[in-house]
């Protein structure tokens, strides 16, 4: 190979390692998009064959003023806010302990992983069975300790409703958190530790000082994504209560999810899904920034 | 010593408590799957019925699709694994080892595609994988859910090779070894508990999706086990027993996934390797 044949072969080797999954996502998810965005500008009734005209930004007008979709964006960010923060706190807690060595440590990571395996949908009626006076413990031990006043079934009251799906988005995404701090904390090496006892630091100024900065760019990124799946994730809300009572659990994502199959108004469901895009976007631009500072600051 | 006992007693609770709370819902499944139906109602609440049978089981194993939905989700399931793997140790190396024109503009793409709600996409989707024959087909469920999880996987990936350091590599290549050599003799295993972990989520997640396998496939000779679960819901009547023993049964090949990947997390990066 001549060098300039040498040249194009090395410029070329960054894509030939990212084509698969560009290709990929460009043909099964992109172009989907686009048309998926396209609706939100269409009228696109599934019942209606006269439907399917050009609406302009009519659903977009129509959003703004709608109740049900301010409401849904309030729920969102408690859903959102109240699974991703305490997932994470409790996975990066549980890695920690499954850091260190023990008696028994390889049984308990498997046993503590499981609730990952079971899909969501079972989840979601698992905790429903959980939560019913009938046929679950959960409302007889809560009014023993006096959390609550009386047995009712807290999915069946506005007030508290949400709280169901947010405990079983926790009990179901703690694994996810656990699994990936833990293998980002496997990949720092242990001399730097053990230096820094040699050193005299305590275990807490190690981790300050050793473990959160040598994991923050990859907390950063799994927070991210976390965030936005949990924002898009409708299923256990749909399962648990089906955004009642009374929408008062509805998040965006299951408001989009009745929009589209019980309305079947997929042209505004479209333009829902679109807000929902733009503003997880920008949430997304502002932690892909603050990564990059942190990034900066360590080298 | 008195701090030693402290530490390792508080660390002891923490663990007991978490593996309560995780089990405990499962422990929950089990036990409806094994409550007769004359008692589902009747003790509802306590924690063990007076009388256990298999009933629900046996209708399940014998009455029932499942064991054709099981082997179809076994291989959508595993399919995805090994295909997102492939492309995300590929993509996560490229974007973790090089710059190069149009990465930001890849890296946006792949973040964009994690924030839509996925259900927009049905529709549009099926109109394209109709016409190619790819609808209620096992492959076409496989690239779809390649596609859903190829860019998280290759984020995960990426972060993976970031905590190795170049040299590695580097030296290798000085002794001759092709860039590609050095990738796939000496970054990949040093990886592996990544890999791993990788799979680990691709297989569970492509396990538990409902919305698209249920949309796309609708013969049930392709349908997977979370659709079968779904059709307990829309009989006529609620057979909660043996949906519970479905639902047990599909905890099986996930619960041996985990067992079998979990010596690879634990591994963690070897230390020499790194010292390099």
């Amino acid at each position: 190979m001549n060098a300039r044949g040498r040249r194009i072969a090395i410029g070329a080797e960054p894509y030939l390692y990212t084509a698969p999954v560009l290709i990929l996502i460009a043909a099964v998810l992109l172009v989907p998009l686009g048309v998926g965005l396209s609706y939100a500008f269409r009228d696109i009734q599934l019942l209606d064959p006269f439907s399917g005209g050009f609406v302009g930004v009519d659903h977009f007008r129509e959003l703004a003023s709608d109740r049900s979709f301010r409401a849904a964006l309030y729920n969102t960010l408690i859903w959102t806010g109240a699974s991703v923060a305490l997932q994470f706190i409790f996975g990066l807690v549980l890695a920690l302990l499954l850091n260190r060595e023990f008696p028994g440590r390889r049984l308990v990571q498997a046993l503590v992983f499981l609730p990952w395996a079971v899909p969501t949908f079972l989840v979601g009626l698992d905790w429903a069975w959980l939560f019913n006076p009938v046929v679950g413990p959960l409302p007889g031990w809560l009014f023993a300790v006096k959390l609550t006043h009386d047995t009712n079934n807290l999915l069946a009251a506005p007030g508290t409703a949400l709280i169901g799906p947010i405990v079983a988005s926790i009990w179901w995404g703690i694994p996810f958190f656990a699994i990936t701090n833990l293998a980002a904390l496997q990949s720092i090496p242990k001399d730097l530790y053990e230096s820094a006892s040699i050193d005299g630091a305590s275990v807490f100024k190690q981790f300050r000082s050793i473990t959160l900065p040598l994991l923050a760019p990859t907390l950063a990124i799994t927070i991210l994504l976390r965030t936005v799946w949990v924002a898009n994730f409708a299923d256990l809300i749909v399962v648990m209560t089906d955004g009642g009572p009374a929408d008062s659990t509805q998040t965006v994502a299951s408001y989009i999810f009745t929009v589209a199959f019980r309305r079947l108004d997929f042209g505004y469901a479209s333009s829902i899904a679109a807000v929902l895009l733009i503003l997880l976007f920008i949430y997304a631009l502002a932690i892909l920034s603050l990564r990059r500072l942190i990034m900066q600051r360590q080298s | 010593m008195l701090r030693r006992t402290l530490y390792w007693s508080s660390h002891y609770l923490l663990i007991g408590l978490y593996v309560l709370f995780a089990l405990f819902p499962l422990f929950w499944l089990i036990k409806v799957a094994l409550t007769p139906n004359d008692l589902l109602y009747s003790e509802g609440i306590r924690l063990w019925p007076s009388r256990t049978s298999l009933e629900h089981f046996r209708f399940v194993l014998a009455h029932s699709e499942f064991p054709l939905f099981f082997r179809n989700s076994l291989i959508v399931s595993a399919g995805t694994a090994v295909s997102v793997t492939l492309v995300s140790a590929a993509g996560g190396y490229g974007l973790s080892r090089f710059t190069f024109r149009g990465k930001p503009l890849l890296v946006a793409l792949m973040l964009i595609t994690q924030m839509f709600p996925l259900v927009m996409l049905v529709a549009p989707m099926f109109r394209l994988l109709a016409p190619i024959g790819l609808t209620n087909s096992l492959t076409g469920l496989v690239i779809v859910y390649t596609a859903f999880n190829a860019p998280f996987a290759t984020f995960l990936m990426q972060s993976f090779f970031d905590a190795i350091p170049k040299e590695l590599e580097e030296a290798a290549m000085i002794d001759g070894a092709t860039r590609f050599g050095a990738f796939r003799r000496i970054i990949l295993p040093l990886t592996l508990p990544g890999i791993a972990a990788t799979g680990g989520f691709v297989f569970t997640a492509a396990w538990s999706e409902l919305l698209f396998a249920l949309m796309l496939n609708s013969s049930s000779r392709a349908s997977t086990f979370p659709v079968g679960l779904l059709s307990f819901v829309s009989k006529f009547s609620v057979d909660f027993g043996q949906m519970m023993a479905a639902g047990v049964l599909a905890l099986i090949p996930a619960c041996l996934f985990f067992f079998l990947i979990q010596r690879y997390l634990v591994r963690g990066l070897t230390a020499g390797a790194v010292k390099g």
